[in-house]
């Protein structure tokens, strides 16, 4: 399998939202390259009839009654918040000008 | 009588709080003491709260005195995971994204754990996101064992475990996604559980990677684990993944140590090269005991355990990084560079940026890779037929053997600083750990020796199939009785005074 690039990183950091700084694209790219190559093993198994398992117990769809419990106040539920106004969470501006 | 009162287990001191001889409050004092006097060498804890530790204490005194009747672990002192949620008390998660928060809820452990009047005295010390075999990877520095301090004492647990094998409590609760729980007590020769996939809630317990992470009991005794298991354990309707079925009887299994018998199963595919002498040593003498106890030893070959470490670092990273995309600036935690011009993607960013360590952005990137469009099938997808592979080989293993034993480390402690910055060192502490977190079974680490060339402790492991935690202790027990009577004391009791 392919290694991993340094514009590879880059693009990876910017899906997972994090601003790496030059420096650190050069090193992660390293590491990752190597972890990558460590852990493509598991394609070893690629061709197998096994069916995958995402979780250790046979369960689907687990439900309960839909009633009223009691929960956090607005505000404890507000009360981390690095901003709010009027009983929201305020945020920097999501959309451009135009 | 506070020195006496620290090297208590669990179980001694429930009951003299119960029947009078000494109250909560001297116990809990002489533990803040203990902390006082030598967690600034260690780092066990980010955070004391004594106040709490106290009012609890002063709670469970009181009730006593009103003639209530104590549950088995009233007024005991625990070292809580920094992962666990705590109403108003700071949890951090190691990690700078969270300095200073404050939650608003409990997690359903630690609520069991006061509703059982266990005494709260503080947050231990991790590896940051429980991502780590070291605790070198805590934003707030990292934690030392107290066997040698220049050593690390194990991770991402490494704070709960060190606060035990300090003295600092006689009771903790750690984590396990990978080893987290069982690696750290193997380097610092305590004992740490981890229960059944799905036997602990995982609701207030910060996510890392949710089909395999595991809250479970850590201690210095095998009855005093157990003890502590049986108040965390069972069903939670606000853990979706939790089982809705009888805890498994882990307090009369170790009051009732017993391996006659027993089908043990060894793993040939853990050992050869990477695997200490002494570890191999004191794993091969305790296979021996075993045996000479009166349980059946059988070679075993699980041949997808190979692929097990690779397919581990695929899918936790997955999955944490679906996870850890809630600390978004937004709702809680740190926000850095919103001057009223950036967007609240760049915020997001320049927060992940500043908040995150290092370990944390490698598995995020990591887990960004691979389940991304080309390489889906490829990595994740693959890594998930592992898994099923995994089970397969337990199951199998399971219809000849009542139990798998193993090294739990392929080492003892290493030096801090060691393996720091080479990740895929660093991933090896959990190559035998990581089949039973991937399979969903119960597993336990308690201390076999210490390796001969260094001196250090020797965790020996048991996995049992899920939902036979009971097992663990019965086997624990056994082995526990027969070591102290061998070495006349525990094992704890050769570790240099702090």
């Amino acid at each position: 399998m392919p290694g991993i690039t340094r514009e590879e990183v880059a693009h990876l950091a910017r899906l997972s939202r994090l601003e790496l700084k030059a420096e650190e694209l050069d090193h992660f790219a390293e590491q990752l390259d190597v972890i990558i190559g460590a852990v493509a093993r598991v394609s070893d198994v690629a061709d197998e009839d096994v069916p995958p398992t995402s979780h250790p117990l046979p369960l689907t769809n687990v439900m309960r009654q839909d009633e009223v419990r009691p929960s956090l106040t607005p505000e404890q539920a507000l009360s981390g918040a690095p901003a709010q106004e009027q009983q929201r969470f305020k945020v920097p501006q999501i959309l451009g000008e135009d | 009588m506070a020195e006496n009162l620290i090297r208590l287990t669990a179980a001694e001191t429930a009951a003299l709080i119960a029947s009078g001889e000494v109250t909560a409050v001297e116990v809990t004092e002489a533990h803040l003491a203990r902390i006082e006097a030598v967690d600034e060498k260690v780092n066990a804890f980010l955070h004391v709260d004594r106040e709490g530790a106290l009012a609890q204490a002063r709670a469970v005194d009181e009730k006593r005195a009103r003639g209530e009747q104590l549950g088995p672990l009233a007024g005991v002192p625990l070292a809580l995971k920094d992962i666990f949620t705590t109403e108003g008390v700071p949890t951090t998660v190691g990690s700078k994204i969270l300095e200073g928060w404050l939650p608003p809820y409990d997690a359903t452990v630690t609520k069991r754990l006061k509703a059982a009047d266990v005494v709260i005295l503080g947050k231990t010390n991790m590896d940051e996101f429980a991502m780590g075999s070291s605790t070198e990877n805590s934003a707030f520095g990292p934690t030392g064992n107290p066997w040698d301090l220049t050593r690390i004492p194990g991770g991402s647990g490494g704070g709960s475990a060190a606060a035990l094998a300090a003295y600092e409590a006689p009771l903790a609760i750690g984590t396990d996604t990978g080893g987290s729980i069982r690696q750290p007590a193997a380097v610092t020769g305590t004992v740490g559980v981890k229960p059944t996939y799905g036997g602990v809630s995982r609701y207030g317990m910060v996510a890392f990677s949710s089909s395999l992470d595991q809250g479970g009991p850590c201690a210095r005794t095998v009855l005093d684990a157990a003890l502590l298991h049986e108040v965390i354990a069972g069903h939670d309707p606000l853990d979706s993944t939790s089982i809705d079925r009888p805890v498994p009887p882990v307090v009369e299994a170790a009051r009732n140590g017993d391996v006659k018998g027993l089908r043990v199963g060894v793993v040939k595919e853990f050992a050869g090269e990477g695997y200490q002498a002494g570890v191999m040593q004191r794993f091969n003498e305790s296979v021996d005991l075993l045996r000479s106890l009166g349980a059946e030893v059988t070679e075993i070959s699980c041949p997808s355990f190979d692929l097990a470490l690779a397919a581990y670092y695929l899918i936790a990273p997955s999955e944490c990084s679906s996870n850890l995309a809630r600390f978004d600036a937004m709702r809680y935690g740190l926000r850095v560079g919103d001057d009223g011009t950036r967007s609240a993607e760049d915020v997001t960013a320049l927060t992940r940026e500043a908040g995150f360590g290092p370990e944390v952005k490698r598995r995020i990137m990591l887990g960004t890779y691979a389940l991304s469009s080309g390489y889906y099938d490829a990595y994740y997808g693959s890594a998930q037929k592992v898994r099923t592979l995994i089970s397969k080989d337990f199951e199998k293993a399971f219809e000849q053997v009542d139990v798998i034993v193993s090294p739990t480390t392929p080492t003892t402690a290493f030096p801090i600083g060691e393996r720091a910055d080479d990740p895929l060192a660093m991933y090896l502490a959990d190559l035998c750990t990581i089949p039973a977190n991937l399979a969903g079974n119960a597993a336990m680490s308690l201390p076999c020796g210490l390796a001969p060339e260094d001196g250090l402790p020797v965790g020996l492991q048991i996995i049992a199939p899920a939902m036979a935690d009971d097992r663990l202790y019965r086997v624990g027990a056994a082995v526990e009785a027969a070591y102290t009577a061998r070495w006349g004391h525990p094992l704890l009791e050769e570790a240099p005074s702090l």
